[in-house]
């Protein structure tokens, strides 16, 4: 977090200060553990064993915060009969086919929750039923929709209080990480036992009524082939004890680029609209009413999503939306299947995409396998780059690595090349939404220089350039675009159009103005809201973004800095601050609680809540959204109400997190036969070469573990901080860390130089030798140890700019969570030695030599198990 | 200048002695409180950005993360990185070093590590090994504005002056690049640009706090590692907070250039350090050079007198030998 | 460091990290000052000091001869020496900057100081000595000039000594009489090249004089027992002193023996020059040699610390 949010861990700092206890858990010794308490190294990829070891540590020692686990949990809820986990299936759960690698997911369901599924046919998404998930689930990653809320749920489980019942979902969590001893984490993370004693001891002590703990997090946990589920174990753990919806609790994930919060809020990704509402797919008779359907009939606020697509639908079409012709809901894309980022590389290596905007993204040096995506570019009709810079992915036409190789021949490439300057923030107004929700305006400093625009005034004036174009088209597929809203006033010297407008209907507007919270919206047309969990940003026709009341003059929550979605809130699920009876948990952490005498929530916080009902409250029957919900049912995006510890809805790859190695290991699983994720999803393709894992034939060839990171002076892939002096002098050249350990058996030197080699290719690095690089040591069953070396590799470095070096993305191989197609760049294996590589053809030929080391390379280890 | 304080000692008000008229503002600087540093190098960056320094070199040094070097003419903050052993219990840190950096090990620190000896010392397990704990601590390096700063006192031009703020500064304009001030300064931070012969260091953003704004190092500090303020203040936050990190048991915080007693009379900007000072390249015991500058005169003088007296001796005797 | 620290640092960290620094590097940046012109600059502006007060002492002991040999070579030297200073500049054009202020402190504007007025008065001495216009003032300002000798001798050891180079530092109170010495030295041997015979006894028991103050003043400095004077021991450095101590012990010798014979005596100013300048460039370079390495910025103040007990 040092090396990554050094603004943002100004306040860990604070915190330590404060006396709170920082304990860092990575393989390497970063800037943060230069001044965290603790530091635990572990071999990648390995956390859900540890993370698990903690739960198992918690559910062996009844550590958890019992009153908070009954009442806001489905610890009680009852599973189905059928169901099975990974302990009777050895790393499987009940419902995988092998054959098209997907788990039919209906026997993770709560019992009694078959005759629902009857309701099916009408789902849009038709192969999933009330239980999202399956393949059509996987293709869509729908699991993103869930960032505002859980997945669609109709029935309300059976409980069982005593939580003795054996198929309850808390029995069901201990047996299921009973064998996620502190031996296996040892075992499986090299994390010594007495050190994994201590941080459970110090997290459990910090957890209850009177403490909390938070985690925080990125992309360390996330870019695994079980990326979603590191989450999951995290959030069982802190769900366990109590941490969630509490001041000093939570799992704060750290975002990354500076508005990629906003960028899922209302999204740049192919299947979420506005407020994660998921993108209907394309199939018969799909109309907004069955769009809708199993979310209004479910309990919690997704019960009102028709007043959202409804507003969102008049927001985007206006007038032409009206109720005869279902707001236009035809006008709305469908889904045919899986559009992300990698899958749209392999189409255009298929020669099925033609056409590409790369806009404010460099993947020729930052996406995994960059040779893949150059490829990939190299085979399109035309290409549009808007750019601060002229970056990798502009120019690899004219000297990408592939030209030097003779792999592509300038003149032989198809591609058309278009680049677009475009203003950097500061040359523009607009808002940036933060890792904490936080909406934060900011306003333009400088015109943009020469030719650069903003990306609204791009896309503005590209929208009405084509509609100018298509004026008076009775073509009925012009309709979407010529019935769009699209007026926005500009201003200035470049025509800009003006921020505050389109945050003013991403807002939301109704017959009076200005709406002024989510709550208001409508399902009949009378109010239209660019992005309901926004609704309220622009409440009083005030810019509440750009609020900037200082600390000293308001209450320690802050509510006059920006503005949180949603409503403002600062915590979200704040309800679970206080118990069941509405009364602070404890003095010490009190946050929101019930006023009797006001019948009303009050607090330091906005009330993640409806305010005036009561902790008695029990829904009616055929109660429906917020109202099915109860005045103990704190997750109030939750179709229960609940958190889940079991999640029997929304995850493709299982409902409970289980340790599975990184598709690329040197390591056998210690804990199933199953080695890694069954779902995750992968590409076979000769120039995506997967090496061999675990024990398998081959694996000898790539022993070592790499792991990709960033640098506090660099950023991402590069554009931003190679090009300017002042940030290029201090890292200016790509290196490798290793350990001196790793650097005796490998002849390596400080300051030499490495290569690192996969079945990929071969990059060159500069060495450091440092001890926060530590050699790790595994237990074996056996009792004796084995030692894993850990290369490690910032991925900033590409060919252009002032400080350049060979991209680290050279050598991953695409393969991804199946849950949210995030790339597994954290974690695979390599061979290493002293050298610079070889160059052009002869690189080729390196290469080719190891990939001929590997036993029957293709097919065999390109599906492993 | 035979008044022992003006050139070296204790020195409440630098500004006034300087003849800054009464009610100048009072004397600020810097604690950097190298404890709480996460060498993120904003405040490199944000020196180099406010002052529109050049960039110096493109260079790895493979220091750890410090590829900065040292202080310079257009470095004017500098975040050193050392990796080192603390020992579990007690005895000194052990430098890593770097393996290959520098000059061989020389005797007395036979202590720096290199690869081989690494991987035998190492002790088996996962758990720290007997050279203890590993350490990395990173400090942010500045001009330290001293009480008595050599570098003024030596420059023959007036191109340095002391600010009404106590600070000292270099006058561009007037600098003819006689280079005196660079061998003077005790802690080797001033220096000469090669490109244009001026010389230049740390202005304690001059320009920034006449209008009242914190210096632009300590403005982008994350972490309150920089400190800016009033001297005096400082000196009482560093103390408490030298006594708070005793009470955690980090024994081996101490503070570094902040006693006004000492060889140059104290510095405006001063660190609180975990390690002996030369390991953060830090001088242990600077002295200003002038201290004993009356003392050098008046050696001159006696020299001076002796080459009069030598020449007229050896005349004296002919003159006599002609009668 | 004596102060704010505590107690209960470690004995062992004081011997474990003397000598060290941070990966080795200097802590001291290098002086500035470039070579030849920097030990140039020292030796003309003694040289021209010495033979100022030469020639004004002959003048009013009735040796014109040597009067005039020495306002040349005065006026030679202190323009000879302007003109490394200002080519030493960083900004030569702003040479006269110099004279903006008189800064008691700054040896350099205390030099400055001195360098004008005398190199004016040497330069006028000398015009009117070879133009024969103006005699009786040419012999006044010739006088002036030889009043201001030898500060110009000297006041250079001061202009090393008041740096935070370790060896030039630490040995201020013996560099202001080797520099004496070795102007003596080097005035007597210009004199032995450029005056009539007849003169040059007198010049003869200067240049001894001179050449045993040099010797003795630089072998002090070289014997001091502590850490800072090894540069002068060790390399280029020990070599150009040795060369200097035998060009000059060799030259007051033949300038002794050689009595009558011109060449000799020629011979004899030759090595006194050379000497001179050798002396002159090797301590120059010592200066950088203490710099570059920080032992000898770290040892010295760790036992100065250690002295006063601070640990
Ligand atoms: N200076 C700077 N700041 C940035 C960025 C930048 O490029 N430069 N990028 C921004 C963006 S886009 C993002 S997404 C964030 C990312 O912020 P971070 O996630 O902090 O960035 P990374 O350095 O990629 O990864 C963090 C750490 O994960 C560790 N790690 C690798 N594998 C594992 C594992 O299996 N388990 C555990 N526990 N740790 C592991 C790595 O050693 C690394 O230290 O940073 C944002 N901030
Ligand atoms: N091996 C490995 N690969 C990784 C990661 C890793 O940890 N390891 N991290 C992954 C993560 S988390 C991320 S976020 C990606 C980042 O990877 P990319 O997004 O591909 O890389 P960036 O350099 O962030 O690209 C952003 C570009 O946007 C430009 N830009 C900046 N502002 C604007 C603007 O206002 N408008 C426009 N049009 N352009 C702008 C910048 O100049 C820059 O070139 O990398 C991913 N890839
Ligand atoms: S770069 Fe911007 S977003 Fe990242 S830490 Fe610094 S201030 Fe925060
Ligand atoms: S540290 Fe050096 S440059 Fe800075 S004031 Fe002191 S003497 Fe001058
Ligand atoms: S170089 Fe400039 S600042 Fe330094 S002493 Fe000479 S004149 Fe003064
Ligand atoms: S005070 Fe100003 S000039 Fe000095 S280091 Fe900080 S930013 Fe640079
Ligand atoms: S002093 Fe502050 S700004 Fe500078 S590196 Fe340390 S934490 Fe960053
Ligand atoms: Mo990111």
């Amino acid at each position: 977090m040092a090396e990554c949010h050094p603004v943002g861990f100004q306040w860990v700092m604070e915190a330590k200060s404060r006396g709170a206890k920082v304990i860092h858990v990575d393989p390497r010794f970063t800037r943060t553990s230069a001044v965290a308490d603790l530091h635990v190294p572990l071999r990648a990829g390995s956390d859900i064993a540890f993370l698990g070891g903690l739960v198992n540590y918690v559910l062996q020692n009844g550590l958890e915060f019992r009153d908070y686990l009954l009442a806001y949990t489905n610890a009680p809820a009852i599973l189905r009969e059928d169901f099975r986990d990974t302990e009777d299936l050895d790393g499987l759960f009940s419902g995988y086919d092998p054959d098209s690698r997907h788990y039919d997911v209906h026997t993770w369901m709560y019992d009694g929750a078959e005759e629902v599924t009857a309701a099916a046919g009408e789902r849009d998404d038709t192969s999933v039923g009330t239980t999202h998930g399956g393949r059509r689930h996987r293709e869509a990653a729908r699991a993103e929709t869930y960032g505002s809320g859980g997945a669609a749920l109709t029935a309300k489980p059976s409980l069982d209080l005593t939580l003795e019942h054996e198929r309850c979902v808390y029995q069901v969590l201990k047996r299921h990480f009973a064998r996620y001893t502190p031996e296996v984490v040892e075992e499986t993370c090299g994390i010594p036992v007495e050190q994994f004693l201590q941080v459970a001891q110090a997290i459990t002590e910090n957890s209850g009524r009177e403490r909390t703990t938070a985690f925080c997090y990125s992309v360390g946990w996330t870019q695994h082939t079980v990326g979603v589920q590191y989450i999951r174990t995290a959030a069982i753990l802190q769900t366990l004890l109590g941490n969630i919806g509490r001041p000093g609790g939570g799992i704060l994930a750290l975002r990354g680029h500076a508005s990629i919060q906003g960028s899922t809020d209302i999204p740049t990704l192919f299947n979420i609209l506005p407020g994660y509402i998921p993108m209907p797919h394309a199939h018969e008779r799909l109309d907004l009413d069955t769009f809708v359907a199993t979310d209004s009939a479910q309990a919690g606020f997704w019960g009102n999503m028709r007043s959202y697509v409804v507003s969102l639908l008049k927001a985007w079409w206006g007038d032409a939306a009206t109720a005869d012709n279902d707001f236009c809901f035809d006008y709305l894309p469908r889904l045919t299947g899986d559009h992300g980022t990698y899958q749209t590389v392999m189409n255009q290596l298929a020669g099925e995409c033609r056409g590409y905007f790369l806009v404010g993204e460099n993947p020729a040096v930052g996406s995994a396998n960059a040779k893949l995506q150059r490829l990939g570019m190299a085979n399109l009709d035309w290409l549009v780059v808007r750019d601060l810079q002229m970056i990798e992915s502009a120019t690899f036409w004219r000297d990408g690595p592939e030209i030097e190789t003779g792999e592509l021949r300038t003149e032989e490439i198809p591609t058309e090349v278009f680049f677009l300057p475009a203003a950097a923030h500061t040359e523009k107004d607009g808002s940036f939404t933060n890792t904490q929700r936080l909406l934060q305006w900011h306003h333009q400093a400088v015109e943009p220089p020469g030719d650069a625009r903003s990306d609204l005034w791009f896309y503005y004036h590209l929208g009405r350039i084509i509609r100018e174009k298509l004026a008076g088209s009775t073509d009925p597929r012009e309709r979407p675009l010529l019935d769009l809203t699209w007026t926005y006033p500009t201003q200035g010297p470049l025509d800009e159009p003006d921020a505050e407008a389109v945050l003013r209907e991403i807002n939301g507007v109704g017959p009076d103005g200005a709406l002024s919270a989510y709550t208001e919206l409508k399902y009949d047309g009378s109010t239209a809201c660019g992005c309901w969990i926004y609704c309220g940003v622009y409440a009083g026709e005030h810019n509440h973004a750009a609020n900037r009341q200082p600390g000293h003059e308001q209450s320690w929550v802050a509510p006059g800095w920006a503005w949180a979605w949603p409503a403002n809130r600062r915590i979200l699920y704040n309800r679970a601050s206080a118990d069941p009876q509405g009364r602070p948990w404890s003095e010490r952490k009190r946050y929101v609680w019930w006023d009797g005498e006001k019948a009303h929530w009050t607090g330091a916080d906005v009330p993640d809540f409806e305010p005036t009902k009561p902790p008695d409250y029990e829904p009616p029957e055929g109660a429906t959204a917020q109202d099915a919900l109860s005045g103990t049912d704190p997750f109030i995006m939750q179709a229960d109400g609940k958190a889940w510890l079991f999640a029997p809805s929304g995850l493709t790859d299982g409902p409970l997190p289980t340790h599975y190695e990184p598709a690329e290991s040197p390591v056998a699983n210690p804990l199933y036969a199953q080695q890694a994720n069954p779902a995750r999803q992968v590409y076979v393709d000769g120039r995506n070469r997967y090496h061999p894992s675990g024990g398998e034939p081959g694996s000898e060839v790539f022993p070592y573990v790499f792991t990709t990171y960033r640098l506090t002076e660099h950023h991402t892939a590069g554009g931003m901080s190679r090009s300017l002096p002042y940030l290029a002098e201090l890292q200016p050249e790509f290196f490798c860390e290793v350990s001196p350990e790793l650097a005796a058996e490998r002849g390596l030197t400080h300051l030499g130089w490495a290569t690192i080699v996969s079945a990929r290719t071969a990059i060159e690095a500069r060495v450091l030798v440092t001890e926060r690089m530590k050699p790790l040591r595994l237990r074996r069953s056996d009792g004796g140890t084995r030692t894993i070396h850990q290369v490690g590799l910032p991925y900033h470095w590409g060919p252009n700019g002032l400080s350049t070096g060979d991209a680290a993305n050279e050598l991953l191989a695409v393969v991804l969570d199946p849950n949210v197609h995030i790339q597994e760049s954290k974690a695979a294996t390599c061979d290493i030695r002293p050298g610079r590589r070889p160059h052009g053809q002869a690189l080729l030929d390196f290469v080719a030599h190891y990939r001929n080391r590997v036993p029957e390379a293709g097919e065999e280890w390109e599906e492993p198990s | 200048m035979n008044d022992g304080h003006r050139l070296s000692g204790p020195l409440p008000d630098p500004a006034a002695d300087a003849g800054h008229p009464e009610g100048h503002p009072p004397r600020v600087g810097f604690f950097t409180d190298t404890s709480v540093c996460i060498g993120c190098k904003a405040c490199e960056v944000a020196c180099k950005e406010w002052n529109a320094l050049p960039e110096d070199g493109l260079d790895l040094l493979g220091q750890s993360y410090d590829n900065t070097g040292a202080l310079g003419a257009s470095t004017w903050r500098h975040v050193a990185f050392v990796e080192q052993r603390a020992p579990a219990m007690g005895g000194a840190p052990v430098d890593l070093g770097m393996p290959g950096i520098g000059p061989p090990p020389r005797s007395g620190d036979g202590r720096a590590r290199t690869v081989g000896e690494d991987a035998e010392n190492r002790a088996e397990g996962n758990g720290d090994d007997d050279a203890g704990a590993l350490r990395w601590l990173m400090s942010s390096d500045v001009c330290k504005h001293c009480t008595h700063a050599a570098c003024l006192d030596v420059c023959p031009t007036g191109a340095l002056f002391r600010t009404e703020f106590g600070t000292v500064v270099v006058q561009d304009d007037i600098c003819n690049g006689c280079g005196y001030c660079v061998p003077a300064c005790p802690y080797g931070v001033i220096d000469i640009r090669a490109d244009n012969g001026g010389a230049f260091k740390c202005t304690m953003c001059y320009d920034r706090l006449g209008v009242g704004l914190e210096p632009a190092c300590a403005k982008a500090c994350p972490t309150d590692s920089i400190q800016f303020g009033p001297l005096d203040e400082l000196r009482e936050r560093a103390d408490r907070r030298v006594a708070e990190l005793r009470e955690l048991g980090v024994d081996t915080a101490r503070l570094y250039g902040e006693q006004p007693d000492d060889g140059v009379g104290g510095d405006g900007a001063f660190f609180l350090l975990l390690d002996e000072p030369e390991i953060y390249g830090l001088p242990p015991d600077p002295v200003v050079t002038t201290r004993d500058l009356p003392s050098m005169w008046r050696h001159a003088a006696v020299a001076a007198l002796s080459v009069a007296a030598g020449i007229a001796a050896s005349f004296v005797v002919t003159a006599r030998r002609r009668r | 460091m004596r102060h704010g620290e505590t107690p209960n640092v470690p004995e062992a960290a004081t011997s474990a990290t003397s000598g060290r620094s941070y990966y080795g590097r200097p802590i001291l940046k290098q002086p500035a000052w470039k070579t030849p012109d920097a030990p140039l600059y020292l030796f003309l502006g003694g040289l021209a000091g010495a033979s100022a007060t030469t020639a004004a002492v002959a003048d009013l002991t009735g040796r014109p001869g040597l009067a005039r040999a020495g306002r040349y070579v005065a006026a030679a030297g202190a323009t000879a020496s302007v003109g490394t200073l200002v080519h030493d500049l960083g900004r030569p054009a702003r040479f006269l900057h110099m004279l903006r202020v008189f800064k008691p402190t700054s040896p350099l504007s205390v030099g400055s100081w001195i360098l004008a007025p005398f190199s004016a008065a040497a330069t006028a001495a000398a015009v009117s000595a070879a133009t024969g216009v103006l005699p009786r003032w040419g012999r006044t300002v010739g006088i002036a000039a030889g009043a201001l000798g030898p500060a110009m001798c000297t006041y250079t050891a001061v202009l090393l000594a008041d740096t935070a180079i370790p060896v030039w530092h630490e040995s201020y109170r013996e560099l202001p009489f080797a520099f004496a010495g070795s102007a003596l030295a080097s005035a007597g041997g210009a004199a032995l090249l450029a005056a009539p015979p007849a003169d040059h006894p007198p010049v003869r028991r200067l240049v001894v004089v001179g050449a045993a103050l040099e010797l003795a003043a630089v072998t002090r400095i070289e014997r001091r027992k502590d850490i800072t004077a090894e540069p002068y021991r060790k390399g280029r450095v020990r070599t150009l002193l040795t060369a200097g101590r035998v060009l000059t012990g060799v030259g007051a010798g033949l300038a002794l023996v050689g009595r009558r014979n011109r060449a000799l005596s020629a011979l004899a100013g030759v090595s006194l020059l050379a000497g001179g300048l050798c002396t002159r460039f090797g301590i120059f370079e010592a200066g950088h040699e203490s710099a570059r390495d920080p032992k000898y910025v770290v040892r010295p103040q760790r036992d100065r610390l250690a002295r006063q007990g601070g640990r």
